[in-house]
């Protein structure tokens, strides 16, 4: 049983539409990776499952999300109040400016147990102690009484983790949880998620444009390119057999074990801009095997074992 | 926890605050003491001033300063050093109850308006906007003429003639900070409008607002003065320092004290709290964010 469905997600900023024909779901204890290159649509998707898109002068134009029997395309503003940090998480990219730089550590964190979980402020600082403690935090009581200032990216980035957790959410979504963080941090917060996805039977949702992120942490793995879906399915399976031109270009880029003078694989060109998306598939003027085909008819998605690819050349009406 | 800690923490803390920062320098040390020699002046006046101020000697009037009449006395015979003291006391408490009303009002509005946006920003800008179109004493003059005058009317005017300032320094505020990631937080988190406004975005948009407050304190004392000397402020025998300048004009040759002293202490006021201002701004790092209104 799924606890999130999106199902055909269509998103518009006026007349503008970036985001179309996104479909998947994720189960309790269930890691879903959605990778893309910047502007693919990663971020929009999150914020569409948060409700966040008004606030940004959007709107969801086609589709449902079903979080738990809940479709959440129809809820009420205060409805969502509730859903949000409460049922589910987000971690969003920026650890560093997630803060109110004015409050102490504890009572950002306590603030989210007395809201969702109607605590009292004792008891609110003891769950905030006690996640701090699991989130691997030093002295997490003498941690409740600093300013943001005074720590760490790493630490700060746990806190938002902290927020994210304090009122026991079904689901957690992760937007780029490590891009602000040097590498070494980036490896422990990866482990941290995955860790507590098991411990505590979270769905999360981890939006990443690192491939080896998600080959080490992921169930499923959603592709994105262009504001759509292109292809989708267990990670295993995309990694060894991926069918999308694109994703095999993007498996082809990740580093391994270059030889000296080796040159980086890219992929030639760049993402088209939301003003001027394609005509036909989004991928193929930089697709190294676009046929006409590809230029002038929009591919639907098609099963292929266990993954799903929107390509002409999986479909098998172009050579 | 031993004294020791105890003292340190207490130590720091005060180390640490602003206010003690903006006492740190020459400047902010001379203004600032000043200022608070005047405050405790108004507020102990009835034990300090050596006449009352009201008592009338007609067969002394327009003493020049001497002994027992430090400051002379005016054309009454009244002591013009007691008159102002006692004047300190108006001045400051019209300007600074005016200023916190000010204070208070503007920032309810900007806030609201910097948060809401849409139509109810748009009416509150423009109206505050047209007010802040016209110099501040015509705007009071307004009100006062309205109101009557007198020293409620005084601080009603001075109220609103300094509205449009905080209003629009705080929206300003308000609406860099929305765009801030920890709101956006904030937000992801499920709070509540309410929670939002009074919890992060105001406490981190008061400080330039307070001290837009502080520095105004000094405005309005001359606006006050201003009124006072039109005759529309304090009425006799309250003694207020435009007042007194008012009267002293009269006889500016023949007793110059009577208007020299009152002016010297609204001059040195204004000074001070200015000064102090740009130390509390300097200790505060919000030279930025002043200029945003």
């Amino acid at each position: 049983m799924s606890i999130l469905e999106v199902r055909d997600l269509g998103v518009a900023f006026g007349p503008i539409h970036p985001l179309s024909g996104v479909n998947f779901s994720i189960k309790k204890g269930e890691t879903l990776g959605i990778v893309g290159e910047s502007g693919s649509g990663k971020s929009l998707t999150a914020m569409s499952i948060m409700g966040l898109l008004p606030l940004f002068g959007g709107r969801i134009t086609s589709g449902s999300i079903n979080f738990d029997g809940q479709d959440l395309t129809k809820l009420t503003d205060r409805a969502w109040r509730k859903l949000r940090g409460g049922r589910i998480g987000l971690i969003t990219q920026n650890p560093m400016t997630s803060l109110n730089p004015l409050q102490k550590i504890g009572p950002q964190v306590d603030e989210v147990a007395i809201l969702h979980l109607g605590m009292s402020r004792a008891q609110a600082r003891t769950r905030t102690v006690e996640i701090l403690g699991t989130l691997r935090i030093p002295e997490p009581e003498a941690t409740c009484n600093r300013y943001p200032h005074q720590m760490s990216g790493g630490m700060k980035q746990r806190i938002v983790i902290a927020m994210a957790l304090a009122a026991k959410p079904d689901a957690l979504i992760a937007d780029e949880p490590t891009t602000a963080l040097d590498v070494t941090v980036q490896a422990q917060i990866i482990r941290l998620l995955d860790d507590l996805v098991k411990k505590r039977d979270l769905a999360l949702v981890l939006i990443t444009h690192d491939m080896s992120v998600i080959a080490q942490t992921c169930d499923k793995v959603v592709v994105m390119y262009a504001g759509r879906a292109i292809e989708q399915g267990p990670v295993a399976t995309i990694f060894e057999s991926p069918h999308h031109p694109y994703t095999q270009a993007l498996i082809g880029c990740i580093p391994h074990g270059l030889a000296e003078n080796e040159r980086l694989n890219r992929i030639k060109g760049t993402v088209p801009t939301v003003m001027n998306y394609p005509k036909g598939c989004p991928f193929h003027p930089r697709c190294p095997r676009a046929a006409t085909i590809c230029s002038t008819t929009q591919p639907q998605f098609a099963s292929v074992g266990e993954s799903s690819a929107a390509c002409h050349f999986v479909i098998g009406d172009a050579s | 926890m031993n004294v020791f800690t105890i003292r340190d923490r207490w130590m720091n803390a005060l180390a640490r605050s602003s206010i003690r920062r903006a006492f740190s320098s020459g400047i902010g040390m001379v203004s600032g003491g000043f200022l608070i020699i005047l405050v405790l002046t108004a507020i102990f006046a009835p034990w300090i001033t050596p006449f009352d101020y009201a008592a009338q000697n007609l067969a002394n009037s327009n003493a020049p300063p001497g002994w027992p009449h430090l400051l002379g006395t005016d054309e009454f015979g009244r002591d013009v050093l007691s008159r102002v003291i006692y004047g300190a006391r108006t001045s400051l408490s019209v300007s600074a109850t005016a200023i916190a009303i000010s204070v208070s009002v503007g920032m309810t509005l900007g806030a609201a308006a910097g948060y809401f946006g849409g139509a109810f920003e748009r009416m509150v800008m423009t109206v505050v906007d047209l007010t802040w179109s016209f110099p501040d004493i015509l705007i009071a003059l307004i009100f006062v003429a309205i109101l009557g005058p007198g020293l409620t009317s005084t601080t009603f005017a001075i109220a609103i003639a300094y509205l449009a300032q905080f209003t629009r320094l705080t929206r300003a505020q308000i609406v860099r900070l929305k765009q801030e990631t920890f709101i956006e937080a904030t937000i992801n988190l499920g709070a509540r409008p309410a929670h939002i406004l009074l919890r992060h975005l105001l406490p981190n948009a008061v400080a330039p607002v307070i001290v837009a407050g502080m520095l105004a304190i000094g405005d309005g004392i001359i606006l006050e003065a201003t009124l006072g000397f039109f005759g529309l402020g304090a009425q006799p025998p309250t003694p207020s320092w435009g007042a007194m300048m008012s009267s002293g004009s009269a006889q500016l040759f023949l007793s110059p004290w009577i208007l020299i002293f009152p002016g010297v202490a609204v001059a040195v006021t204004v000074i001070a709290i200015n000064l102090f201002g740009d130390e509390l701004i300097r200790a505060l790092d919000i030279r930025d964010r002043m200029r945003e209104a």
